[in-house]
């Protein structure tokens, strides 16, 4: 049977070795033949030699998550081939450099657990622990093999092109590899060669020699199996198709950037973290904005001074944010309170990853709901949003600094390592789509004595930054305004901004700044607040972030497989928390099933805390990897069908 | 000599001012404001921070914009102010606990960057408001009243280390001298770059051994004039010259540098005051920053348009946005 257009490929190496420029190139190049893809990035806390891979989810149809199950795996070196054989399907290909050899022990980077238990696999099959006996074993089980002489092909390229030095290139074989992987899914040469000379559009010659390594390898390739191929039947092709030219090839860290761009955020701080460092380093290389503007990113000396330097900021009049992870927004809380009883407007990125403290610094949690919405001491309004993928991120980086200005409170927008490191084809973003709302921001003050108008912003010559209104907003100004002065104070205060502890006055200050989270309640639309996908049904799945791809994936799964009818309620917004929206969606709800990475089911304790529901079952993953649509769906089907036991479900997938 | 537009009473409050009589920070809070006067610098224009503590309360007796910000974070709120809006006259306050203490990475790097801005740290060695303990200031072996041990760390030299850290301008002041120490103010709001001012400030509460009187000497009688010899002096009137005059002159830079280090180490019987050290041939930030964005200083974050009037987005994305595209070769 011929599968066209449906691939999960995969490939990995040693850190610092080229894979993820090899896989740019295979996204590339599937992009520009007009295919959808989803692909992740693994990678460990370390610069160099460390095992890092890349999965790409290949589709003719939209994907939005990756999947478990490998049907090609791209092998140039010895641990990607301990560590991803096992899991490429029967009829799967594994496309490897002929010159890879030696055992398990020659991988020191492989976990010793995990080399005994390859061992005890390869030992029940009498089979040695070597890279032999792992390819007799994936042959035995179904996999397709195909040797390529990468060295020797080197060898007859720096012959080629006389040049001696060629030969030892060895950087190249990962281009020669992923030439020779879309040789055997007789995918468009072209579109190869344009992959490459994209990816290395900055460096010409570079280009022209991954090129040249590429046409060559590929000839070999196409030449050598051209043949079994037809004899075999083998199942994979990848076939271009024509283009949307509204689609995006694009992560999520560039997401965000861009969306700060439109947003207006024209200050942007951090301190380097991973995953978060990226989208600033982004807005840094693209500061001077088409037309007029700039973006000033700033690199401080540590988190606090990263989100204070974003208030003062903030407090200048600049739409500003900072951009960290868990680590670093663990020191953000003291300035987060002082924002709040400030109404300060601060936008804070919070790119989760696996904590508690360090953590698994590069793989991927949810972990931070619970601490994001509660973070620092005594009481503040705040508004935490969490996107769901690569688009929403784009909107709801710009939608952050129009709620934060309209509501004149710190925003944190919660994305995390999955959406950030993740490469997709989605819908191009719109910027003519999103409004800028900047609230009541004055770019300058009118005067008028006590008996006038209400409407005057300076009263008998005095502006009262925190006046109280009808709704608790009070007109805002820039420091450097002409015609007025104001105070802040992290202390309590009055309406001047000085400082008070008078009861009487604590009560309405109070009232008034917690006041707001009403306001938002009221003002937000139900798709800013939380959306419905899937299919009508009493089931539903109930989540938050970057879950979304891997449910949707899952739920369609589920009814195209097995007819099971799910839907799906994603929240976005996660505080104040949506209960009324959310009680509606959930009215005719009766399987309800909470789906989040983390290990204490944090959404689903909100659910009870604000709607005094419990779900019915738990599907979370603390694993540092993220969920796939494979496991979520077994999952789901398990909970359908009542094979599923417990009421919490823990999913364990990923490498 | 034309009419001064602004007078001293324009820059203060009506706030009720609630720090201990004899406090040394009335006489700071009275320089800053004879120091705004003295520049006429409008009210709207200035900004005044703060840390937390005492001298934190500083900005709500100040009739200008007044930012009461967090312990020890007072400089990063302030530069990022400053850089978002480069126009405005960014003075910061805070204590020795607040700059030197909880503060003291945020002191070191602000060094790094050398924003035009003007710090004045309020040192009296102890931390007044939670009533007394030792700050990072205090020397080695001291007990000041409310102590309950002498002091088991030794005091750092804020001079030393401003140097160290790339500071432009670093004085030293003694609140008492209320006409030198707004002298020491307008130089640094004048001076283009980091200036920082130590403002020696008796505590009167909590600092028994660094008094109003042991600074102005009343423990030692000159005896032929009768006469307190006060310990504090003024470099300027030594013939002192701080001043860094040709960049490119590296002994002279170096010697300039080490004559800061000798004379911040003076302590007790001759205390200097005055402009230790002063370096405008260093770039300030918001120089490095136009050197990359050209129209930086006339059209700064804070002030940018974002919208086009009708609430669209301003900034194009067209061009980013085709790098993206999937058809993009």
């Amino acid at each position: 049977m011929e599968v066209v257009n449906r691939l999960n490929w995969v490939t990995g190496g040693p850190q610092g070795s080229g894979v993820d420029t090899a896989a740019n190139v295979f996204a590339k190049a599937c992009a520009l033949g007009g295919l959808y893809l989803f692909g992740k990035r693994e990678y460990h806390s370390n610069i160099k030699g460390e095992h890092s891979y890349f999965s790409i989810h290949v589709s003719d149809k939209p994907v939005r998550a990756h999947v478990d199950p490998i049907d090609m795996l791209v092998v140039f070196d010895l641990e990607t081939l301990f560590r991803h054989a096992l899991h490429v399907v029967k009829d799967g290909i594994i496309v490897y450099d002929s010159s890879i050899e030696g055992s398990i022990d020659d991988v020191p980077t492989l976990e010793k657990r995990r080399r005994d238990e390859l061992r005890s696999v390869l030992a029940r099959h009498s089979l040695e622990g070597t890279a032999e006996g792992m390819l007799k074993l994936v042959e035995m089980n179904g996999v397709r093999l195909y040797s390529i002489p990468c060295h020797d092909l080197l060898h007859d390229i720096a012959s080629k092109r006389n040049d001696p030095s060629l030969s030892k290139m060895v950087r190249l074989i990962n281009m020669m590899m992923v030439s020779a992987s879309l040789a055997l899914l007789e995918y468009d040469q072209q579109l190869l060669v344009d992959a490459i000379r994209y990816i290395f559009r900055a460096r010409k010659s570079i280009a022209d020699l991954n090129v040249d390594a590429a046409l060559y390898t590929y000839n070999y390739t196409k030449a050598r199996y051209a043949n079994t191929d037809k004899e075999d039947g083998i199942g994979y092709r990848l076939i271009a198709r024509e283009f949307r030219d509204d689609m995006l090839l694009i992560q999520g860290n560039q997401a965000v950037a861009l969306g700060k761009i439109v947003g207006g955020c024209r200050f942007q701080t951090y301190y380097p973290i991973t995953p978060a460092s990226d989208e600033s380093e982004f807005l840094e290389a693209n500061e001077l904005l088409d037309g007029k503007g700039s973006v000033v990113v700033v690199q401080t000396e540590d988190e606090i001074a990263a989100v204070a330097m974003a208030i003062g900021a903030g407090l200048a009049g600049a739409r500003s944010s900072t951009s960290t992870s868990g680590p670093g927004f663990s020191l953000m809380v003291e300035a987060l309170g002082w924002a709040g009883i400030n109404e300060v407007p601060v936008v804070i990125t919070l790119y989760q990853r696996a904590g508690p403290s360090t953590g698994l610094p590069t793989r991927h949690e949810q972990g931070d709901l619970l601490f994001a919405i509660h973070a620092g001491h005594g009481e503040f309004p705040r508004i935490v949003i969490a996107s769901g993928d690569v688009e929403e991120a784009f909107y709801d980086a710009i939608r952050a600094f129009n709620y934060a200005e309209r509501y004149q409170m710190p925003v944190i927008h919660m994305v995390d390592k999955a959406i950030a490191n993740c490469v997709t084809v989605c819908n191009e973003f719109n910027p003519a789509l999103v409004r800028i709302d900047r609230g009541l921001l004055l770019d300058s003050v009118t005067n008028a004595t006590t008996s006038t108008t209400a409407e005057a912003v300076v009263v008998d010559g005095r502006y009262s930054r925190f006046r109280f209104t009808g709704d608790g907003i009070s007109p805002r100004i820039r420091l450097g305004t002409v015609g007025a002065v104001f105070w802040n104070t992290g202390d309590e205060h009055d309406e001047l901004g000085h400082i008070t502890e008078d009861p009487d006055l604590r009560i309405r200050m109070m009232d008034k700044r917690m006041g707001k989270l009403d306001l938002i309640l009221k003002e937000l639309s139900y798709e800013e607040q939380a959306m419905v996908y899937g299919y009508k049904s009493d089931a539903t799945v109930i989540s938050w972030g970057s879950t979304k791809g891997a449910i949707l994936d899952a739920i369609d799964m589920l009814k195209a497989r097995d007819g099971i009818d799910m839907n799906f309620v994603q929240l976005r917004l996660l505080h104040p928390f949506p209960t009324s929206r959310i009680a509606s969606l959930l009215e005719e709800t009766r399987l309800l099933i909470d789906v989040e990475m983390n290990y204490s089911a944090q959404l689903a304790k909100l659910l009870r805390a604000n709607l005094q529901r419990d779900a019915d079952y738990h599907v979370v993953k603390y694993n540092g990897r993220p969920m796939s649509s494979s496991e979520v769906y077994e999952a789901l089907k398990g909970i359908v069908r009542g094979s599923v036991r417990s009421k919490r479900v823990v999913l364990r997938h990923g490498v | 000599m034309a009419s001064r537009q602004f007078k001293l009473s324009d820059y203060k409050t009506d706030v009720h001012n609630d720090w201990c009589p004899g406090c040394g920070d009335f006489a700071i809070l009275n320089a800053i404001q004879m120091a705004l006067a003295d520049m006429q610098i409008e009210r709207h224009r200035a900004v005044v921070f703060s840390g937390i503590g005492c001298s934190g309360k500083t900005p709500h007796y100040i009739n200008v914009y007044g930012i009461h910000t967090l312990h020890g974070r007072v400089l990063p709120f302030a530069i990022g102010a400053k850089l978002a809006n480069p126009s405005l006259e960014v003075i910061a306050v805070g204590g020795d606990g607040d700059g030197y203490g909880i503060g003291a990475g945020h002191f070191v790097n602000a060094g790094r960057r050398n924003v035009d801005l003007t710090y004045i740290v309020f040192n009296n060695a102890v931390y007044g408001l939670t009533k007394g303990q030792a700050s990072p200031t205090l020397k080695l072996g001291l007990k000041t009243k409310s102590l309950p041990k002498p002091n088991i760390n030794q005091g750092i030299n804020p001079v030393m280390i401003a140097l160290a850290a790339g500071y432009t301008f670093i004085a030293r002041a003694y609140a008492y001298d209320v006409k030198h120490l707004k002298d020491m103010i307008v130089r640094a709001v004048r001076h283009r770059g980091l200036a920082l001012i130590d403002v020696l400030q008796p505590c009167p509460t909590y600092n028994d051994i660094y008094t109003k009187e042991w600074f102005s000497g009343l423990d030692r009688i000159d005896p032929v004039t009768g006469r307190a010899i006060p310990r504090v002096y003024k470099l300027e009137e030594q013939g002192y010259d701080p001043v860094v005059h040709n960049p490119d002159d590296e002994d002279e830079l170096n010697a300039k540098m080490m004559q800061a280090i000798a004379k911040s180490k003076e302590w007790g019987d001759r205390i200097p005051v005055g402009i230790f050290y002063q370096n405008e041939h260093i770039p300030v930030y918001e120089e490095r920053i136009s050197s990359r964005i050209p129209d930086y200083l006339s059209n700064p974050p804070a002030l940018q348009r974002i919208e086009d009037g009708n609430h669209n987005p301003y900034a194009d994305i067209k061009r980013l946005l085709d790098e993206f595209r999937v058809g993009t070769r």
